[in-house]
């Protein structure tokens, strides 16, 4: 009977010996993507910096850069108009400058500037108060739970597997945010969720492959932490893999079929989905080899029985 | 063998035919829906950018309150040391790195401990220092807190019934953080008239007006020098003439809007223009408005709203009956809305709009049927993907998936949570998360069948071995998840929600439902050959 298999069986890949390439890659990665974070920085969006978000469709094809310079000399924010959907509808973005107290009187200039006949879609206004709470917010939340997490892996593990694991994320969570810098993607409200979802993913990847190396430790009590690692990997691989794909074929779904907002949405979440499976393959478990995490006595039987 | 009991079969089909029937309403269309019996009438909460409407993020202005009770304890504390003949250079309350304190400096050393007993006389929740002959008192955190608590839960009660009462749809009103209200009005397009509604604190008191000074009448945005006199304060009053009048007033306030117990919109019979009627409760408030209007009989007194004069007319009788009315420059509509901001109360606060979103009915629909297909596609491609890796195993993980999706539609709706746009995300990524735990047993089963043993007997052994996986994996991120939800806030909890729900139900199909079936479908299989 026909079977679909992304990975033949019996794979005996040594992943654990190169993973100094690996390492070089993930660390350079990140490196860039922290690099960019810093002198670049994340385009952040409306929801952030605060402002005025205008989605309309106009009653006639408008001429963009005519539209754009009547808006600006209302001298209400930095405007970019953005044209979505049909030739009429368009997005137009304006970045507060200051803490403008009067939204409703920049709100009632805007819809005089743009005329009659105008169907509004969407009106946002943000202040930029509310925007960086949420940050701090998010980066609160995040760091309590990576430690709750972390510290019910070195409960049910050892506190090594929850060191790799939070490392392996760390690497995850500063590539995604290095892709909204890298990339002029606009940071927004959503894109936390985004980042949550990528950190989700890969620390249940990881835990899985972690789960096997601990069961291989006590059925081979006697075999090289290498080898071991390089097993559990092999052995995991079919499942990894395919999870990934079910996920990242649900993903495709929304970025292909969800509409402008879930699109936008959804391609962070793909590449976080891949780093987040690179990451745990590639990082987290040969990681586990520079912290010893067999008793030393039982590595050094292996190795006299190795020789 | 792997085996399922009776009564986890019977758990297993109670729960999936519950799920059905609670996520059913969600799925039907209006006239399907209004046949329905009552408890049935759920459905998934909608979020305002798939339904339409306003959202509107309000700020409380907690310090201004705040300071304002310091200037009470500032005015009581002023009369205590004059009664007591304790000699001060200065006593006011100042603002020092964004705190407001009140400070007092005093003629000399000896009175200060003096001062701190009044002080803590007034207000026992006061932190105290003392620097030589300086008094520098604050309200302690404790005092702030449960005091801003106080603050924020009556200003929702305040806001509820002024919307409620404009017919407004369905409001929902949370408090967020220690000093917002999220105000979430769907169907409501434009969100001016509620802005308007809230941005009066709508705080009505009555005040002698200073005989023995002018009324100022000067041109509206034109600069006035007034006069200045202890104890009396200047308010303006626009009577619709481009004018604006400004009435010399006694700052102490004779009476409050507080004690009403009703106001309507009436017409004065002199003027003929509209009016609010108001009566006052029936002991403190009757009692009150007698000794005013005696006080004042034929003597001008003013109506003040939010620091402007409605009018300041004469008490032609004494009021004995706890009846008022309330007369000023007043429109139809501003009398309506007087009466319906004085019924319900005025604001402990003011509310400042630092986040407004309004969404138009048509791009919720457009984003509700591109979520719907975005799934629907995601269900398709998954499934054939599960079905072209594991044959029928495949086809039984993705009776597991529709499940999961049913009965997350359920708990929304059970739990009254609210569906967003990323949750629409959520929901179709689910489909490609939930099939983790099926790969992990099927992957194990082929472990198992590879190093020989009898695919029934690999089977059982594939679900024991990968429980413990399943179980720290889906444990990991269900810490993650809750920790997430606690000290999270708005989208990150949202997230959090749908991710924590999105387990316990994967985790449930793949136990009890796929487990069940896959049981069922060995027996009767029994002596044919089983592929994974």
């Amino acid at each position: 009977m026909f079977r679909l298999h992304l990975m033949p069986y019996g794979t005996k890949f040594d992943i654990v010996g190169k993973s100094k390439y690996f390492f070089i890659l993930g660390v350079a990665v990140v490196l860039t993507s922290l690099a960019f974070m810093f002198f670049k920085g994340l385009n952040y969006g409306i929801d952030f910096k605060g402002g005025y978000i205008f989605e309309v469709t106009m009653p006639e094809v408008t001429d963009i850069p005519s539209l754009r310079t009547k808006l600006g000399s209302l001298e209400l924010g930095e405007v970019a108009i953005q044209q979505f959907g049909q030739e009429n509808d368009l997005m137009i973005k304006l970045e507060k400058s200051e803490e403008g107290k009067e939204q409703a009187v920049a709100i009632q200039k805007i819809k005089e500037t743009l005329g009659e006949g105008v169907t509004y879609k969407k009106i946002e206004t943000v202040g930029p108060k509310v925007g960086s709470e949420l940050v701090s917010n998010a980066i609160k939340a995040v760091t309590f739970a990576l430690i709750a997490m972390l510290i019910y892996i070195a409960v049910r593990f050892e506190w090594q597997f929850g060191v790799c694991a939070i490392a392996a994320l760390a690497h995850d969570c500063a590539i995604i945010f290095g892709l909204f810098a890298i990339f002029p993607m606009e940071f927004s409200e959503t894109s936390i969720t985004a980042v949550l979802l990528t950190a989700s993913y890969s620390i249940n990847d990881t835990v899985v492959i972690f789960d096997r190396i601990r069961e291989n430790m006590k059925r081979h009590k006697d075999m090289l932490v290498k080898d071991l690692i390089n097993q559990s990997l092999n052995e995991t691989l079919s499942r990894t893999t395919l999870t990934a794909a079910t996920t990242i074929l649900a993903v495709m779904a929304l970025y292909l079929f969800g509409g402008k907002i879930i699109a936008s949405l959804a391609l962070p979440i793909m590449v976080g989905i891949m780093v987040g499976t690179f990451s745990s393959i590639f990082i987290a478990s040969p990681l586990l080899m520079f912290l010893n995490i067999r008793k030393a006595v039982i590595t050094q039987s292996a190795e006299i029985n190795d020789q | 063998m792997l085996v399922v009991s009776k009564a986890r079969f019977a758990t297993t089909l109670i729960i999936c035919f519950l799920g059905m029937l609670f996520a059913f309403p969600s799925m039907v269309d209006q006239a399907t829906y209004d046949k329905l019996p009552g408890f049935l009438r759920h459905t998934v909460n909608l979020g305002l950018e798939l339904r339409g409407g306003s959202h509107l993020q309000l700020e409380v202005d907690l310090a201004s309150v705040i300071r304002e009770r310091q200037e009470s304890i500032v005015d009581e504390a002023r009369k205590q040391l004059r009664k007591q003949n304790i000699r001060y250079k200065k006593i006011s309350v100042q603002s020092r790195d964004g705190e407001s304190l009140i400070t007092i400096a005093l003629q000399d050393e000896q009175s200060v401990s003096n001062v701190k007993k009044i002080l803590t006389k007034i207000e026992n929740e006061l932190d105290i220092e003392t620097q030589g002959e300086n008094v520098v008192a604050k309200l302690t955190k404790k005092y702030i807190d449960e005091f801003s608590k106080r603050i924020v839960g009556e200003s929702i009660e305040v806001i509820r019934h002024r919307i409620d009462e404009t017919g407004t749809k369905e409001p929902t009103i949370l408090r967020q953080g220690s000093d917002r209200i999220v105000l979430q009005l769907p169907g409501v397009e434009d969100p001016g008239e509620v802005k308007r509604l809230l941005g009066k604190t709508a705080i009505l008191t009555f005040h002698g007006v200073d005989e023995t000074l002018e009324t100022i009448p000067a041109k509206a945005n034109q600069k006035v020098t007034l006069p200045h006199k202890p104890g009396v304060v200047y308010l303006p009053e626009e009577k619709g003439n481009g004018v604006v009048y400004y009435v010399p007033i006694k700052k102490q306030i004779s009476l409050t809007g507080k004690s009403l117990v009703d106001a309507q919109v009436s017409m004065d019979s002199r003027t003929g223009l509209p009016a609010v009627s108001i009566k006052f409760d029936s002991i403190d408030g009757t009692r009150k408005i007698a000794e005013l209007s005696a006080k004042y009989l034929h003597k001008q007194f003013a109506m003040v709203l939010d620091g402007k004069v409605l009018s300041a007319p004469v008490f032609q009788a004494v009021l004995n009956d706890g009846n008022a009315q309330i007369t000023g420059n007043f429109t139809m509509e501003e009398a309506t809305e007087l009466a319906l901001l004085l019924r319900a109360g005025s604001l402990p606060a003011p509310l400042n709009v630092v986040e407004e979103r309004n969404v138009g009915p048509s791009l919720g629909t457009d984003s509700i049927n591109a979520g719907k297909n975005a799934t629907l596609c995601a269900f398709f491609f998954v499934a054939t993907f599960m079905m072209a890796s594991y044959g029928i195993f495949g086809l039984f993980s993705v009776i597991a998936i529709f499940m999961n999706i049913v009965l997350l539609f359920a708990c929304l709706t059970l739990l009254g949570a609210t569906l967003t746009l990323p949750g629409i995300a959520g929901i179709a990524l689910t489909i490609g998360t939930a099939v983790d735990a099926n790969v992990l047993i099927y992957e194990r089963i082929r472990e198992e069948v590879r190093s020989g043993i009898r695919a029934t007997m690999a089977i059982s052994q594939g679900y024991k071995l990968a429980m413990m996986t399943i179980i720290d994996s889906n444990l990991t991120t269900l810490i993650g998840a809750i920790v997430l939800y606690e000290f999270g806030s708005g989208p990150i909890r949202g997230f959090a929600v749908t991710l924590a729900l999105g387990i316990l139900i994967s985790l449930f199909t793949t136990f009890s439902l796929t487990k069940s079936i896959i049981a069922f479908w060995i027996r009767k299989k029994q002596h044919s050959e089983i592929i994974v």
